[in-house]
């Protein structure tokens, strides 16, 4: 059995210590924009890192999700004055439409994708993804290029700007909510068919486990997870637009969850911050603007960041923190789980196996 | 390849799919319909009152879809060989169009202020040339310096692609700036071909016929000479014909090189025919990959069959919609890649991983 005083677990209790306490020595700049933006896009990429690590499909149709509740969200709340259906209701049935019907897109989408893997899987979900981008972009009765502004959010909140730690703590909780469901839901049979299905596909439909099925429950479960990170965001930007999932961002959510560490639940929060700071303090890097990385060219420094860590560290800075680990203590299960083996039976039962993230069901050996 | 165990019970129809196909070929009728007698509040008029705008709508599908192949063809080339998602494609047609934009306005002079009638036609065949080359030298540096010390472990190259994508967007945005530009086509195809009271692009049918050079010298290049061979066999068994004492790394690297050089020739094509802004290159891989997606993966006459079904579902839906659901065209790409998906899930023409 699984020890609960891990070394993971010490650190991801001191992490939570230091950002709940983190309100009282920062800034409202750093609390407000970078620490909650960070969170938010943190459960954005945590669907993305769930379905990856632990479904093997690489679902770039995330953060389609994560804006389809935005859009639904900022259509429901609204009133007059700005694009979209503005039906004025009240902030929280608006959260109940926005989160439900993107776990029904879920459905949908999930269901079209589930016949694929891997890179046909990726390549469905982007064009999805991109899809949605143009639909909100030409169907102004939704939204149009201009986007929806003046999104209201539940009076406890706030006006923007004026109690930066309410949302910041709405974020926190949101985070450690979808973190601990997705943690407990893979030590589930349910999770741990998903872990199957990863590994061996064949293997676990002449078991008589319904791939598709699971599959697509997958997917809607990650779409309510990227619905939740929808919901925050629509309360701190107070406004999305079509931008916001396009495919710049669509990357920028993948890059997120790559960079943090592809395999594991955290590295989503971890790229995320990184990506949030890098974008936030990059400009005050001297000599940055000098070789044409300055604050214009965010997206070639983070390109270049993505690519040195794919080169280099497939997972991504936990991969990374925990290679250091690795030099102080050696790790007494052994680096290589066994190849192909079926879930946890010797690495723990929530460390996703080493094998690829495509889980492929390519026969040709 | 043998058939795996997924595929054979996928191969049996399920009641869901007999659901499916009447479904499709109910709205495939009812589309006939309205397109045949109908379609009044439309952008085209119904068939039966207006056979001009049909034949403009069907040839306007067909000429795109000759440009969607040139794209897609190379996407396709380099995944059937390579098993690569080359997702920096899109980034290789627009830095394509970039550079024919700049060869031309150097070639043409006047400080960049010219029409189409001060184009001759090498000033517009030679861009193209230089961007093709440039195109495809370029993709076989991605795949030479980056890629190939990877190569089997598809998801990575493929995050390599997306993060050389990235970066590459970025960078023409500095370069070249965010406004939209086009390419001029040369003046012998500016203006319209006129048969009695019908008039039709003849910039359109030129890049038609481009196209249907490009698939031709594609598919004798596949079938008939032993570099096609040798791809051929490469794309059913690798590890068979490196077994078979051919340097495949060779075959790779020209794959790719043909690949990035069929998007930069998009780009020209794509450049002269609409327009190049820092966008083009998303919306043209999505088209890539609709079009394969639906054709089959790896597969030329799939890129073409997919081209043509993209080609017939962006032009039908935009003209036979009623004018106010026009900007919900793009639910129709959907449906499309939907259908076919539910139908066969790894395309039209292509075979199971």
């Amino acid at each position: 059995m699984s020890r609960v005083a891990t070394p993971r677990n010490i650190l991801l209790v001191i992490a939570l210590a230091l950002l709940l306490v983190a309100p009282m020595f920062s800034t409202d700049f750093v609390v407000g924009f970078v620490l909650t933006q960070a969170l938010l896009f943190g459960v954005a990429a945590v669907s993305l890192t769930f379905l990856s690590a632990y479904g093997g499909m690489v679902s770039l149709a995330q953060t389609l999700m994560f804006g389809f509740c935005g859009f639904v969200i900022g259509n429901a709340v609204t009133e007059g004055g700005s694009k979209g259906l503005n039906l004025g209701l009240d902030p929280w049935i608006g959260v109940a439409l926005g989160v439900g019907l993107t776990v029904i897109l879920g459905f949908l989408l999930g269901a079209i994708a589930s016949r694929s893997s891997g890179l046909y899987f990726l390549m469905i979900t982007l064009t999805f993804g991109v899809i949605g981008f143009y639909f909100f972009g030409q169907v102004t009765t939704f939204s149009g290029f201009g986007g929806i502004n003046q999104i209201v959010a539940p009076d406890f909140i706030g006006e923007p700007g004026e109690f930066p730690e309410r949302l910041y703590y709405v974020s926190l909780g949101v985070s450690v909510f979808a973190y601990a469901l997705l943690r407990y839901l893979v030590r589930t049979p349910f999770g741990l068919a998903l872990q199957g299905l990863r590994d061996d596909p064949v293997r676990m439909s002449s078991l008589g486990y319904n791939l598709q099925v699971l599959r697509t429950v997958s997917f809607a479960l990650a779409a309510f997870v990227a619905s939740l990170g929808g919901v925050l965001f629509v309360w701190w930007n107070r406004q999305i637009d079509p931008a916001s999932i396009s495919i710049g961002e669509i990357l920028a959510v993948l890059i997120i969850a790559v960079i943090g560490g592809i395999k594991n639940l955290e590295g989503a929060w971890i790229g995320a911050l990184f990506f949030v700071v890098a974008n936030n303090y990059v400009r005050d890097v001297p000599g940055f603007d000098a070789i044409g990385l300055g604050e214009d060219r965010f997206n070639t420094l983070i390109g270049v960041i993505f690519l040195i860590i794919v080169l280099v560290s497939p997972d991504g800075l936990v991969g990374i923190g925990s290679m250091i680990g690795r030099l102080f203590k050696r790790d007494r299960t052994g680096d290589e789980p066994g190849e192909g083996s079926l879930v946890g039976a010797r690495t723990g039962e929530e460390e996703p196996g080493v094998s690829a993230p495509e889980g492929g069901n390519s026969e040709d050996d | 390849m043998s058939t795996s165990a997924l595929t054979r019970s996928s191969a049996k129809r399920t009641a869901g799919q007999w659901v499916l196909v009447g479904t499709v070929g109910a709205l495939l009728l009812g589309a006939a319909l309205w397109i045949l007698f109908f379609a009044t509040g439309t952008p085209a008029d119904p068939l039966f009152t207006d056979s001009a705008d049909f034949i403009r709508t069907s040839l306007n599908s067909l000429t795109v879809a000759g440009l969607y192949f040139v794209v897609a063809a190379g996407f396709t080339l380099v995944f059937g060989l390579m098993r690569v998602v080359n997702l920096a494609h899109g980034s290789l047609y627009l830095l394509g169009g970039y550079v024919a934009l700049e060869v031309q306005k150097a070639m043409v002079g006047k400080g960049g202020n010219y029409s189409p009638s001060d184009v001759g036609p090498m000033e517009w065949l030679v861009p193209l040339l230089v961007a093709a080359v440039l195109a495809g030298v370029i993709g076989l540096i991605i795949q030479q310096v980056f890629l190939r010390w990877f190569q089997g472990d598809d998801m990575r190259e493929t995050l390599i692609t997306i993060a050389i994508s990235v970066i590459m967007a970025d960078q023409m945005l500095r370069i070249f700036g965010g406004l939209a530009k086009d390419i001029k086509w040369p003046a012998f195809v500016d203006g319209f071909l006129e048969i009695g009271e019908f008039r039709y692009s003849m910039s359109r049918l030129f890049m038609l016929a481009l196209a249907l050079i490009v698939g031709a010298l594609l598919y004798l290049w596949l079938q008939k000479t032993r570099t096609g061979m040798v791809i051929r066999a490469g794309v059913d068994d690798t590890r068979m014909v490196q077994a078979l004492g051919i340097n495949v790394q060779v075959v790779f690297g020209l794959a790719f090189l043909v690949g990035a050089a069929l998007a930069g020739m998009g780009g020209v094509m794509g450049g002269s025919f609409a327009s190049l802004g820092s966008g083009s290159d998303g919306q043209w891989l999505l088209n890539s990959i609709v079009v394969v997606i639906v054709g089959g993966m790896g597969s030329l006459t799939g890129a073409a069959a997919g081209a043509l079904l993209l080609g017939i579902v962006s032009s039908f839906a935009p003209a036979y919609l009623p004018a106010e659901l026009t900007p919900f065209s793009i639910i129709f790409t959907f449906v499309l890649l939907a259908a076919v998906l539910a139908w066969r899930p790894y395309g039209l023409f292509g075979r199971p991983e």
